[in-house]
């Protein structure tokens, strides 16, 4: 579903992503691992079309995504990094605004509004602004955006940012069960979640791919380490090394 | 395809127009606009005095000074505030063009102001109560009364498709607002070609010509010139692709 070639993204005199080149099928859920300022977020906007790369090739559900973005973007959910919400709106009035741009009308409308809700567990909320919501709320708010249309793709960065234990446990669930019928790629610091719930994960280090494959065979990398956290620190720099 | 355009700019337009009504800052500017067209109408304008069956001077005259101010407070918001949010984000990853939110947005503050302007019709009232006024300036004036406050909007547009700051917007379009305005300002213009060389003089006339005020004038006279009409579309046309360029250079 998603192919990514060699994709790089200069910003300036400083390269952000470096020679990425990666693909996820559908039914494989990819984690992206990587330090602060690795090129996580950076390489999803390029996926999800909001960045243009510098250079390399996009491919979202065979639909290039220079060539034809509006095309490739409907198969698209993208939660963006820090949940960003229309700060007027109520949590439902959101969520179909969010709809309509997805082309739902009508009874088909309110059917996905109500099935995110409570996917989301939002639906106490559901009348209330968002200006006023938990941060945890929020973030929720605008995952069930991401899924409103039930698309092929999803590309989550940091889902479980800023949620409690309970939802932590509920979104690993939710990103499991529909990595079943979706491509999902989704970026995380917290490294149980990748055992958790992910088919797959790359290490990203300075904009460049340091580990691939499942969790099991990552954790074989470094010889002596015992879980994944040891690996991750002996093959990633503190982001403050020169 | 050309359903799903028309549907997603509805959709954007439809969002933008609620936005404006939940928030305090549009009714403040609606009561201020309306205060103070009236206001200078009556006070400064003198229109009770006057023996005159025209709005061209005690009306019309305030807006281009009325608009520098009030559309870029309501304009300011449209894309600055979608950046400050990061909405803008999620807006540019959802499958509509860029355009579909450029157009959306700019009819949704053009039809705030198109409320706003009709909101005016007490003074239309008292001036058909108190003489037998002729229609076509009347009618010519609010054409060109909502022809500058778009233009304005469309300069504000363009403005906060660059920054992320409100403030920053209001200030930038207010300034550039102004400069138009100013450049074709009678007074400004005959001292400036006085000044220079007789030689600059066509050229001063040219960039006078290209003030928004110069357009304006001809046509609350009465004066229903295709041309002035073609200049303020032009003049909105590009400052939307403006928009478009700064939203194309925010995602670098
Ligand atoms: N718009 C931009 N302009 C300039 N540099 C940028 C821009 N966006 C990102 N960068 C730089 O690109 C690098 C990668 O940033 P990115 O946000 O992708 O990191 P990340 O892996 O998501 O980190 P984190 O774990 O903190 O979210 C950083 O050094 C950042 O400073
Ligand atoms: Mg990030």
């Amino acid at each position: 579903m998603i192919q990514v070639q060699n994709l790089r993204k200069v910003f300036g005199s400083k390269v952000a992503v470096d020679d990425v080149s990666f693909s996820v099928e559908k039914g494989q859920v990819l984690g992206f691992l990587g330090p602060n300022g690795a090129g996580k977020s950076t390489s999803m906007r390029m996926v999800t079309g909001y960045f243009r790369p510098t250079s390399g090739s996009i491919k979202v559900g065979g639909i290039d995504m220079l060539e034809d973005p509006e095309l490739a973007k409907r198969s698209i959910g993208y939660l963006p990094e820090n949940a960003p919400l229309y700060s007027d709106m109520t949590v439902a009035s959101f969520l179909g605004f969010c709809a309509e741009i997805r082309g739902l009308r009508g009874a088909a409308k309110s059917k996905a509004i109500d099935r995110v809700l409570e996917l989301c567990f939002l639906e106490n909320v559901r009348n209330q602004s968002v200006d006023t919501l938990s941060k945890g709320y929020r973030h929720r708010t605008c995952f069930a955006q991401s899924i409103i249309h039930d698309p092929e793709v999803l590309i989550l960065d940091e889902p479980t940012d800023g949620l409690d234990p309970n939802q932590k446990h509920e979104v690993r669930g939710l990103i499991k069960r529909m990595g079943e019928t979706k491509a999902i790629i989704f970026s995380t610091h917290i490294l149980e979640e990748v055992e958790a719930a992910c088919s797959r994960a790359i290490i990203i280090d300075r904009g460049k791919i340091v580990a691939d494959g499942t969790p099991d065979q990552l954790k074989k990398l470094v010889p002596g380490a015992h879980s994944l956290d040891e690996v991750f620190r002996s093959i990633t720099r503190p982001d403050t090394v020169k | 395809m050309k359903s799903r355009d028309l549907e997603n700019t509805l959709a954007i337009f439809k969002r933008e127009f609620l936005s404006y009504f939940n928030s305090p800052v549009l009714y403040v500017i609606v009561v201020i606009y309306l205060l103070a067209s009236m206001g200078f109408t009556f006070f400064f304008g003198r229109i009770l005095d006057s023996d005159n069956a025209s709005l061209t001077q005690p009306f019309f005259f305030w807006h281009p000074w009325i608009y520098i101010v009030l559309a870029p407070a309501v304009g300011m918001r449209m894309w600055s505030e979608e950046h400050r949010l990061g909405t803008f984000e999620l807006l540019m990853t959802m499958p509509l063009s860029p355009w579909q939110a450029i157009i959306g947005k700019f009819i949704a503050a053009a039809l705030v102001w198109f409320i706003s302007i009709a909101l005016t019709f007490p003074v239309v009232i008292t001036i058909c109560w108190l003489g037998n006024p002729d229609p076509g300036p009347i009618m010519t004036g609010y054409a060109a009364s909502f022809l500058y406050a778009l233009g304005c909007l469309a300069v504000t547009s363009a403005a906060s498709a660059f920054t992320r700051s409100q403030v920053v917007c209001f200030i930038v379009s207010v300034a550039l607002c102004l400069l138009l305005t100013l450049i074709g300002y009678p007074g400004i213009v005959d001292t400036v070609a006085r000044t220079l060389p007789a030689s600059l003089e066509s050229i001063v006339r040219f960039v006078s010509y290209l003030s928004f005020l110069d357009h304006f004038y001809e046509m609350t006279k009465g004066i229903f010139v295709f041309r002035d009409v073609l200049y303020f579309l032009s003049v909105i046309v590009v400052a939307l692709l403006v928009t478009h360029l700064g939203l194309r250079a925010k995602r670098a």
